[in-house]
């Protein structure tokens, strides 16, 4: 069975739809619209247009056009050998959505959402941003679109990606830092809010995951599932059979829903989220928010999130801005319940050694998000041997986090940097293969710098 | 049984006023300090005191309650402190009536929380971010344990929806008078008197009150012309921000329940119709 996707614009046929969420926005227990009143209206008639414009094959020639020559898609799938060999030497694809213009999958639900604006006749788009990956893919189609575009994003996180701060402004965006709470992506999306509901008759929101009130999840999955019904058909046209396991990090969860969702009726594929780890789960500081967390409602749905006996949020912690949210998506909480997908913490260091690893052995520079997936497969590969497929969505690239990373590595400030030994050797990450030599020394040595 | 709060609403209206609402959110400064000045609004006037459940995510509030609600969410507040300020109100002689986004109630035990508002006097809840789409959980453990529930209807909220919205009411209907969040507005402006008709051709036998902007006894006035109750939050918490203490709740009060009557407060302009 091939999938739709890349199929010539004229042969378009829509994949099936998962059977969820329901009519009313629920997977399960999980989902809905847990909003104020004054916003039903728009998320009625957001839903209703949507409903329409995804039928439509005006739309979805113009949407196949976009994704072709302005994102570049299909995105490529790269095996990564040297890498795999860190990974119990199981063989390992990954699905290339760096190599996305904007540098991520983000651009994909963007698009869609940017055309839906234009249909229901409003001229300004308002988004919320953790890594800046999204409110990036955001203003670049407003810019595209001749729409007005406001990126809320918190101001801790406007520190960590100030490239991305300059991406957007560059594109014609207003970047408002938001300094409320724990000045992060969750903040950044309270705000967002707050100017939706007092602008929603000229202002349509660009939710920029699968978390929010109806039919945000149900309608980014659509925009990203893209990824996945490419890479189902890229990897049986290239290896005659499907992989054993699809990773994805996941912090909204967006890209992971994108790829897992071509794979959820093949029951013998694996689908393994990758959740932000921080310090470690049972540190308290991180954003494993399935693995750590319990179910409740945030940011208009219900779901998993990280909360205290008082229903009050706890302020999750990540190295990746964007992983670092205390919800997720309710479709992935819906997965989890139902064993149709499990989630595996991923801690800083972790994710920070497979992001080393993908550098020196393959010459890519992924973002430190998709690092967390990476790390997955280094675990799962090792778990599950050399006969092993793995796919890992590669969401994004690196250059945002250079900063960070050099940071972590203790690069900063280096004239010279002397790459260690060890890297071009088939030695176990265990074995501390990244993590020898001055330059991908621990996290404290950039203190010192 | 009976609902307190159409109870209270229909005593200010048999008197030919609007009932007072405040809000005051439980645990600034202090839980202390937040129920002395509730009890502070009771005595000069108020009559329904909005409990204010403390939350970290407070997505329709402006600044000035974010700014309260943040100091006694890091204060570690929960609704056994909400519970004890439900049962000073009710002490005070007003209504007590919880305000709270729906997580801490879901968090607490929907079934829990009903029985144990109801021991403490409370007359039920103010919801804003659950629909009764969403509330039938909500609905069942109010139902069996007499307690109101009051839904928000917005100027954007379609006539459908003003039915169904006014028909899973009981106590009164909410009427959030301008699109956007909380906060104290120089003017109050027609949509609410807009709305509050609409909503009353939806469910006639619903008591009406209008909320978000309204900070002075000028603009209660003005409401109070039209909506059978008029809601205060963020001029409440102000007074509470600029620490003037229960001296400024209890003059704020006494501005607005002048306005509640129909006389135009002092501190408000002299233009205003009555």
């Amino acid at each position: 069975m091939t999938t739709s996707s890349l199929q010539p614009p004229g042969e378009r046929v829509l994949p099936a739809r998962p059977g969820w969420p329901d009519a009313t926005g629920h997977f399960g227990v999980f989902g809905g619209r847990f909003v104020p009143e004054a916003l039903i209206a728009a998320l009625d008639e957001l839903t209703e247009a949507y409903e329409a414009m995804r039928v439509d094959p005006a739309f979805l020639t113009e949407f196949d056009a976009l994704q072709r020559d302005y994102t570049g898609r299909p995105s490529p799938i790269t095996e990564v050998p040297r890498f795999a060999g860190h990974a119990g030497g199981a063989r390992i694809l990954l699905k290339r959505e760096d190599l996305n213009h904007t540098g991520s999958h983000k651009i994909n639900n963007v698009l869609g959402q940017a055309l839906l604006t234009k249909r229901i006749g409003k001229t300004r788009v308002i988004a919320e941003t953790g890594a800046g990956q999204h409110g990036v893919a955001t203003a670049t189609a407003a810019a595209l679109m001749g729409l007005s575009c406001t990126v809320y994003m918190g101001e801790e996180d406007t520190r960590r990606q100030a490239l991305n701060v300059a991406r957007m402004r560059l594109l014609g965006a207003e970047v408002i830092p938001v300094t409320t709470g724990s000045r992060t992506l969750k903040d950044a999306i309270n705000e967002a809010f707050r100017d939706w509901v007092t602008n929603v008759e000229t202002t349509n929101y660009v939710f920029g995951t699968v978390a929010g009130p109806h039919p945000f999840p149900a309608m980014v999955r659509d925009f990203q599932r893209v990824i996945g019904d490419e890479a189902r058909a890229q990897v049986l046209e290239r290896e005659g059979r499907l992989p054993d396991a699809v990773l994805a990090c996941v912090g909204g969860g967006s890209n992971a829903i994108g790829i897992f969702t071509a794979f959820v009726p093949d029951d013998g594929v694996r689908l393994v989220g990758l959740e932000a780890g921080g310090d470690g789960v049972d540190t308290g500081r991180h954003a494993a928010t399935i693995t750590g967390g319990s179910p409740g409602v945030l940011h208009g749905a219900r779901s998993y999130l990280l909360q205290d006996d008082n229903g009050q949020t706890i302020e999750s912690h990540s190295i990746s801005a964007g992983l670092d949210y205390p919800g997720v998506g309710p479709e992935h909480s819906y997965l989890h319940d139902i064993g149709r997908a499990e989630y595996r913490p991923v801690t800083d260091a972790e994710a920070m050694e497979a992001f080393a690893l993908l550098c020196r052995t393959e010459g890519i520079i992924p973002a430190i998000e998709s690092a967390h997936a990476l790390a997955g497969a280094m675990v799962l590969g090792q778990e599950l041997g050399p006969e092993a497929l793995l796919l890992v969505n590669l969401s994004g690239r690196g250059d945002k986090d250079v900063e960070t990373a050099s940071r972590w590595f203790g690069l900063g400030d280096r004239e010279e940097v002397d790459p260690g030994p060890g890297l071009d050797t088939d030695q176990q990450p265990t074995e501390g293969a990244v993590t020898q030599g001055d330059a991908v020394a621990g996290p404290d040595a950039g203190e010192s710098a | 049984m009976s609902s307190q709060l159409a109870e209270r609403i229909g005593t200010a209206k048999a008197e030919g006023r609007a009932a007072l609402i405040a809000y005051v959110p439980v645990g600034y400064p202090d839980v202390e300090g937040s129920i002395a000045a509730m009890v502070a609004a009771v005595e000069a006037g108020a009559d329904v005191v909005e409990v204010g459940v403390p939350y970290s995510d407070p997505g329709m509030d402006g600044p000035v309650i974010q700014q309260a609600v943040d100091v006694a969410v890091r204060a570690g507040v929960g609704m056994t402190d909400v519970l004890r300020a439900v049962e000073a109100v009710a002490a005070a002689g007003a209504v007590p009536v919880v305000m709270s986004y729906w997580n801490p109630i879901e968090r607490y035990g929907v079934p829990r929380f009903a029985t144990d508002l109801a021991a403490a006097g409370g007359a039920g809840a103010i919801t804003p971010d659950l629909i009764p789409d969403e509330a039938a959980a909500w609905l069942g453990a109010a139902e069996g344990a007499d307690l109101d529930r009051v839904f928000l209807v917005a100027p954007s909220s379609t006539e459908a929806r003003l039915r169904s919205t006014t028909a899973a009411c009981r106590g009164f209907v909410y009427a959030a008078s301008t699109m956007g969040v909380t906060g104290t507005r120089a003017t109050v402006g027609d949509a609410a008197e807009k709305l509050v008709a609409r909503t009353r051709e939806a469910r006639p036998d619903l008591a009406v009150c209008v909320g978000l902007g309204v900070s002075n006894g000028h603009q209660a006035a003005e409401v109070a012309a039209f909506a059978d109750g008029v809601i205060v939050g963020s001029a409440y918490v102000r007074e509470l921000l600029e620490g003037r203490g229960t001296d400024g709740v209890r003059r704020l009060t006494e501005d607005l329940a002048r306005g509640v009557k129909g006389h135009n407060g002092h501190l408000g302009r002299s233009e205003g119709k009555a």
